[in-house]
C-alpha cells in the first residue's frame, strides 16, 4: 500500500470534490424527474405543485381512461410501430453505410456529410420543408411515411457513426481468411462478420428506437391527422396542466428506461458473445 | 534477387520471341488489364450500399432543404403559395415599414423577424456558455479521475440515460420545480434565504435558460468525453516527469486536445438550441418567441413562403455559427 504523502491527500480531495459535483449533477438532471414521478401520485384534490395532498392512483385511474387529448392508446401504438420500423431501417441502412465506407469510394466524404447534416438539420426546419413541398404537390402527410421518412434522417447518423466505431476496430483478416477458402460475400458476411459487428447493430438500433420514440420536432408539421405520442403530450400542454401529465411523462419515462435496459443487457449478451 | 531483375530485364526487351514455347509473359499493360477484369474486391459493392440511404437522404432531407429555398421566392394566396419569383418576403423579413423614411418612428430599426433570430442567437450562445462549464469539469471527472472501466462506462450511462427519453417531458418536469410553490421556493424559504415565494422562477428566462441547460447539457457531455477519454496518459505523466503543475498540465496538453470534442459537443447543442421551440412554451408560458416558434406560426396561418424565408434565415445564421466554430477548432482531423 501506499504511504498517504501532502501530493496524495491532495489529489484524494481533488476526486472528492468532483464526486459531490457528479452528485450535484445528476440531481440537476433527474430532480425534476423524480418531482414529477412524485406528483402524480398526488390526491386527487392535489394539483401540479408539492404539497402533496394525500396519496392515491387517481390521475393514473384517470390517465387510463378517456383524455381530453384523443386517443392516447392508439397514439402509443402508432409511436411504437414507429420506432420499431425506425429502429430496424436505421441499423440496416448504417451498417450498409459503414461497410461501404471501409472502401474508398467516389463521393465518400459528401456522403459522409450528408449523412451528418442529419443531425444538424433542426427538425422544424425538415417538418416545415416537407409539409410545405407535400401540401404543394397534394399529398397528405402521415406519420408512417412524412413522418418516419424524417424520422430516419435524424438517427442514420447515430447508428452510422456507432457503426463506423464499430468496424474501424474491426479485423478484416478474418474476412480475408474465408474469402482465400473459397467463401462467397454472403457467406462471408453471414458466417463472419455479422456475427462480430451485431452488439454495434443493437447499438445503432437503440438510437433508432428511442430517438424516434420521443421525437417531437420533426413529427410536428408531418404526421398527419393522427398524432404519435409525443404529439399528444405536447397537445395536452396546451390546457390546463393536471398531474394527469406527470402520470403520463412517469409512465412513458419509465419505458424508456425499460427499454435502453432492455438494449443494454441484449448488448452485453451478444458482445460478450462475439469475443 | 539478381536473377530474377535479370529475367524481368531479360522478358521486357523488344526483341524478346513471342508465341513460342518459353514466350515473355504477359507485358505490364497487359498483365495489369488481365488484372482489372478479373479481380474480385472484397465485399459488396458500394453502388448497392449506398444507394437506399443516399436515395432516402435526397428525398427526405434535401428536398425539404431545397424546397424551403425555393418557396422563398414564391408569393402567399392567403390560403397558399403560388410560383413566383419576387424578393417581397426577404424585404418583409428585413425590413419594416418606416424603415428608408427618416421621419418614421421605426427609421433603420430592423424588423421583429431580424429581432427575434437575433434573440434566438444570443440566448443560443449564453445557453452554450453555460453547458460547457457544466459539461466540461463532468466530462474531465469521468475520463481523468474515475480508473476503473467498468465504473467509468456506469457513471457516464447514468449521465446519458436522459438523452434517450422524452425532452418534452424533461421540460414539462420542471413545472413542479420552479412555481410560486415550486420546490426551489420551499427550498429557500426553508433555509430562510427568502421569507416569501419570489414568482420569477417559473415563466420567466430564469426558467427558460434553467430548463435548456438541463435538457441539453449531456449533449455536450458526450464528445467532450470521448475526446478526454482519447488523450495519451503517458503525455502526462512525461510533462509530470518533467514538473509541470497541474495548471500548466491542464493549459499546455488537455485542454488543447480536447478542443475538437468541445467543438462537436458545441456545434450540436449551437443548432438543437437555434431550432429550439418547444421548451418555451412549456417554461416560459410562450412569452418570448424564437425563431421556431415564429416559423409554426406563419405555417399554421398558411404563409409558407414567409414561414420558408425565416427557415431559410435561420438555417443561413446557423451556417455561419458552424462555420466560426470550424475555424476556431479543425475537426475534420477528428472525423
Amino acid at each position: 500500500m501506499e504511504r498517504s504523502t501532502p501530493e496524495r491527500r491532495r489529489k484524494a480531495r481533488v476526486k472528492a470534490g468532483f464526486s459531490v459535483y457528479y452528485a450535484i449533477f445528476l440531481i440537476f438532471v433527474y430532480g425534476p424527474m423524480f418531482a414529477m414521478f412524485t406528483l402524480s401520485f398526488q390526491g386527487p384534490r392535489g394539483g401540479v405543485t408539492f404539497p402533496m395532498r394525500g396519496l392515491s392512483f387517481f390521475w393514473w385511474e384517470k390517465l387510463a381512461g378517456p383524455s381530453a387529448v384523443g386517443d392516447l392508446k392508439a397514439s402509443l401504438v402508432r409511436s411504437l410501430i414507429l420506432a420499431v420500423v425506425v429502429m430496424i431501417i436505421t441499423a440496416l441502412f448504417s451498417t450498409m453505410l459503414a461497410m461501404a465506407f471501409r472502401k474508398r469510394f467516389r463521393g465518400s466524404g459528401a456522403l459522409f456529410y450528408a449523412v451528418m447534416a442529419g443531425l444538424m438539420v433542426p427538425g422544424v426546419l425538415l417538418s416545415l420543408g416537407l409539409a410545405s413541398l407535400l401540401r404543394q404537390i397534394g399529398i397528405a402527410p402521415n406519420w408512417w411515411y412524412s413522418g418516419l421518412g424524417v424520422h430516419v434522417v435524424w438517427t442514420l447518423p447515430f447508428g452510422f457513426l456507432v457503426m463506423m466505431a464499430v468496424f474501424n476496430r474491426f479485423d478484416a483478416r478474418l474476412e480475408e481468411a474465408a474469402r482465400d477458402m473459397g467463401a462467397d460475400e454472403w457467406t462471408v458476411f453471414k458466417e463472419v462478420t455479422l456475427p462480430l459487428i451485431t452488439p454495434g447493430i443493437v447499438a445503432a438500433g437503440l438510437f433508432g428506437f428511442t430517438l424516434s420514440y420521443d421525437e417531437f420536432a420533426r413529427t410536428t408539421l408531418l404526421s398527419g391527422a393522427q398524432n404519435t405520442l409525443p404529439l399528444d403530450i405536447n397537445a395536452s400542454l396546451t390546457q390546463r396542466v393536471q398531474p394527469t401529465l406527470f402520470a403520463l411523462g412517469t409512465a412513458s419515462t419509465i419505458f424508456s428506461l425499460l427499454m435502453i435496459g432492455l438494449f443494454i443487457v441484449i448488448y452485453t449478451i451478444l458482445y460478450r458473445r462475439s469475443r | 534477387m539478381t536473377t530474377v531483375e535479370t529475367y524481368s530485364t531479360l522478358t521486357r526487351t523488344e526483341t524478346a520471341p513471342r508465341g513460342l514455347i518459353g514466350a515473355a509473359p504477359p507485358t505490364h499493360a497487359e498483365a495489369e488489364e488481365v488484372q482489372r477484369k478479373y479481380r474480385r474486391e472484397p465485399g459488396f459493392p458500394v453502388p448497392i450500399l449506398i444507394a437506399p440511404a443516399t436515395l432516402w437522404l435526397v428525398v427526405f432531407l434535401f428536398l425539404p432543404l431545397l424546397s424551403i429555398f425555393i418557396f422563398t421566392f414564391w408569393k402567399s394566396t392567403g390560403h397558399g403559395m403560388a410560383p413566383a419569383f419576387t424578393f417581397d418576403n426577404y424585404r418583409a423579413f428585413f425590413v419594416t415599414e418606416g424603415f428608408f423614411d427618416p421621419s418614421n418612428p421605426d427609421f433603420l430599426t430592423p424588423s421583429i423577424f431580424l429581432r427575434t433570430l437575433w434573440t434566438t442567437f444570443r440566448f443560443t450562445i449564453s445557453v452554450m456558455a453555460i453547458c460547457l462549464i457544466l459539461a466540461y469539469p463532468m466530462a474531465y471527472f469521468l475520463s481523468m479521475q474515475v480508473e476503473d472501466f467498468k465504473w467509468q462506462l456506469a457513471l457516464f450511462l447514468l449521465v446519458m440515460v436522459p438523452f434517450w427519453t422524452s425532452y418534452l417531458i424533461r421540460a414539462v418536469a420542471w413545472l413542479p420545480m420552479l412555481g410560486r410553490h415550486g420546490l426551489i421556493n420551499e427550498f429557500l424559504i426553508s433555509i430562510g434565504a427568502i421569507d416569501e415565494p419570489v414568482s420569477f422562477f417559473l415563466y420567466s428566462e430564469f426558467s427558460y435558460t434553467m430548463a435548456l441547460v438541463q435538457l441539453y447539457v449531456v449533449l455536450a457531455v458526450g464528445p467532450i468525453f470521448f475526446s478526454l477519454a482519447k488523450i495519451d496518459r503517458t503525455l502526462l505523466e512525461a510533462a509530470r516527469d518533467m514538473g509541470a503543475t497541474p495548471f500548466q498540465i491542464f493549459r499546455e496538453i488537455i485542454a488543447p486536445l480536447s478542443l475538437p470534442g468541445v467543438a462537436i459537443g458545441m456545434i450540436f447543442i449551437f443548432v438543437m438550441l437555434m431550432g429550439e421551440f418547444a421548451t418555451a412554451v412549456v417554461v416560459y408560458g410562450g412569452k418570448t418567441s424564437t425563431t421556431g416558434t415564429v416559423i409554426l406560426n406563419y405555417y399554421a396561418i398558411a404563409n409558407y413562403p414567409f414561414a420558408a424565408v425565416n427557415a431559410f434565415m435561420l438555417m443561413v445564421a446557423m451556417m455561419i455559427g458552424v462555420i466560426v466554430i470550424l475555424r476556431v477548432v479543425d475537426i475534420r482531423k477528428e472525423l
